[in-house]
């Protein structure tokens, strides 16, 4: 067996025992990196030597008892909008090709209080804009099942990679699927935590009122564990909540008897993948089988999601993005004719074609004159989209449809019509723009060999009932690594 | 609901909202980003389908509450490590080019 296919908690266990060291672990993962690399792409920056240096201290700690949580040793990836101290964060745009942060992300601290082993930055959309990570300045990801299909995005670095075994675990970033649909498209499993469950310090805003950090790892387990590790209430984001409970872990049961799961019909119609389709209803019926009660809805208003999302999250990012323009980190034009010019000639040359369209599409909602037409209109649409969730919750535990309507797309073939684009997350925005909490997990494959995602959205603060669904559903089926990352192995 | 009016996004408008946006687009982009903004407006337009007369516009999800803390620092002097991600930095301060005549 080797070590890469061990999930992040197994592979936590055995350092515990003495089984395996850390360093051996670190050294697993960068030759799994050596062998894939080339082809992926999952990585902006690798830290090989940080890594095993980092290993012996981690090590040291795990031998004096310093280091006694379930991840300590762990090797981690880290996708690359979180800032990470002295390790360079791109945000995948070539404005911040030279920026090295002064302090480490909340949620990455919090890991490496924990024992995490930093082996790099994930690749990502420019600034987590877009769903195929073929936006990164620093050349595309390909999805480990079929190197002709991307991996989803904007975290598809972050799944390609634990999908390709280049590390144990990760993490990503959701503002409007970002986690759920490269889980999906990679045959993994991601969680959108409740907005406010992990703090943002740190984190490279995109739509700062829908971001969200999450795990991404070979299965629930290890989300639950990961998650229960970067909550936390921070006084540096006055948007992180003084959690109840976060014992994530507890909700790890086999056992989904009289949970009551609602389907929405809005989610199974015109523009979803018959293959997908025929997945997650046999799931719903697994499930139904293990004693849930599944029960057929409408949601509404689901087609208005996309529109109001597309409208706040560019009016957010047009004004989270001024702050790149050539004066205090990143890239400066080299030819300029005064301040003004140095500005725009900074971020016109700095900033990619997909960035800079929701800019303008930001500043012109914002604008006055269009202010309450699109940007006040999109935010009440958002209520009546998370009254929608609260009558639906009234009534069920879960709400269960599809991650995403389609497996994997080819590579190249997404950017050149934006909206049909954009339409490929109609099933994961709604959920950041009413704060909800999400789960992807793969629940079968196409005719393709492409995975297909499962999507399970419970209400605010309830993920335990999402991870326990997700959970009981996993033990039905055994994970499946892409045969890529099965060498030899038969 | 009746037909929409396709939108229209004139030359004056992106001139404006490349100010705003502080982009300089070439005419090429320029066209681009009028095709683009028009397709997406046409889009967002659907969200007038929604009778929103009386709901209330909504930025927080959850009841969010003011976070009030002292008026003390608590961060340390750290003006070299963040000087040194300056493109241009100069005694001590970011550089940059004249502001005022």
């Amino acid at each position: 067996m080797e070590l890469t296919s061990l999930t992040a908690v197994e592979l936590g266990k055995k350092i515990k025992a003495k089984e395996v060291s850390v360093l051996e672990a670190t050294e697993a993962v960068i030759a799994q990196i050596e062998k894939l690399e080339g082809n992926l792409n999952c990585y902006v920056t690798l830290d090989k030597e940080g890594a095993r240096k980092r290993a012996l201290e981690v090590q040291e700690k795990i031998d004096a008892g310093e280091l006694t949580g379930p991840l300590a040793g762990v090797p981690v990836a880290i996708k690359d909008n979180m800032c990470t101290k002295g390790m360079l964060t791109t945000c995948s745009s070539k404005i911040l090709s030279n920026f090295n942060p002064t302090y480490t992300a909340e949620a990455v601290k919090n890991l490496e209080d924990a024992g995490a082993v930093i082996i790099g930055k994930t690749n990502m959309d420019e600034f987590a804009m877009g769903s195929t990570t073929e936006t990164s300045y620093y050349g595309i990801t390909k999805n480990p099942w079929n190197e002709n299909h991307v991996p989803g995005g904007s975290s598809g670095g972050s799944a390609a990679a634990v999908a390709a075994e280049e590390c144990f675990y990760a993490l990503g970033s959701d503002t409007g699927g970002s986690i759920r649909q490269p889980a999906s498209f990679c045959g993994v499993t991601g969680i959108k935590p409740t907005y406010g469950t992990v703090s943002r310090y740190g984190l490279i805003a995109y739509g700062s009122s829908l971001d969200q950090i999450g795990p991404l790892a070979k299965d629930v387990t290890d989300c639950a564990t990961v998650l229960e590790i970067i909550s936390s209430h921070d006084k540096k984001d006055s948007t992180s909540v003084e959690l109840k409970e976060k014992d994530f872990t507890s909700a790890l049961v086999d056992d989904v008897k009289g949970m009551k799961i609602g389907i929405p019909r809005d989610y199974f119609g015109d523009g979803l993948d018959k293959e997908v389709k025929e997945a997650v209803l046999n799931a719903a019926k697994v499930l139904e089988e293990k004693g849930a009660i599944v029960e057929e809805f409408d949601l509404n208003l689901v087609e208005y999601a996309i529109p109001a999302y597309y409208v706040i999250a560019a009016a957010e990012a047009s004004s989270n993005l001024e702050r790149f323009d050539g004066v205090k980190y990143g890239y400066r034009t080299k030819d300029f004719d005064g301040l003004h010019s140095m500005y725009k000639k900074t971020r016109s040359e700095g900033f990619g074609s997909e960035v800079k369209r929701r800019i303008m599409l930001g500043s012109f909602v914002l604008s006055s004159g269009y202010y309450d037409a699109y940007y006040v209109k999109a935010l009440k649409v958002k209520a009546l989209i998370k009254q929608a969730f609260d009558k639906a919750f009234e009534k069920y535990d879960v709400i269960l449809g599809p991650t995403a309507p389609t497996t994997a797309l080819e590579v190249g073939k997404s950017l050149s019509d934006p909206i049909k684009m954009y339409l490929g997350d109609i099933y994961t925005v709604s959920v950041n723009l009413a704060g909800l909490p999400g789960i992807s997990l793969p629940c079968g494959k196409d005719s393709k060999g492409l995975p297909i995602g499962l999507q399970l959205i419970g209400n605010a603060f309830e993920e335990k009932k999402i991870i326990r669904t997700a959970y009981a559903f996993e033990q039905t089926r055994a994970y499946e690594r892409p045969e890529m990352v099965k060498g030899g192995e038969k | 609901m009746g037909l929409r009016m396709a939108n229209v996004i004139s030359d004056d408008i992106i001139e404006y909202v490349g100010i705003l946006a502080k982009l300089e687009l070439n005419q090429e982009e320029k066209e681009q980003a009028k095709k683009d903004m028009e397709s997406m407006l046409d889009y967002i337009d659907k969200l007038n389908e929604l009778d929103t007369e009386d709901v209330i516009p909504m930025s927080h999800t959850f009841s969010v509450h003011n976070v009030f803390r002292e008026d003390v620092v608590t961060n340390g002097d750290d003006r070299e490590n963040m000087l040194s991600n300056a493109p241009e930095q100069k005694d001590g301060a970011y550089q940059v080019p004249k502001t005022v005549e």
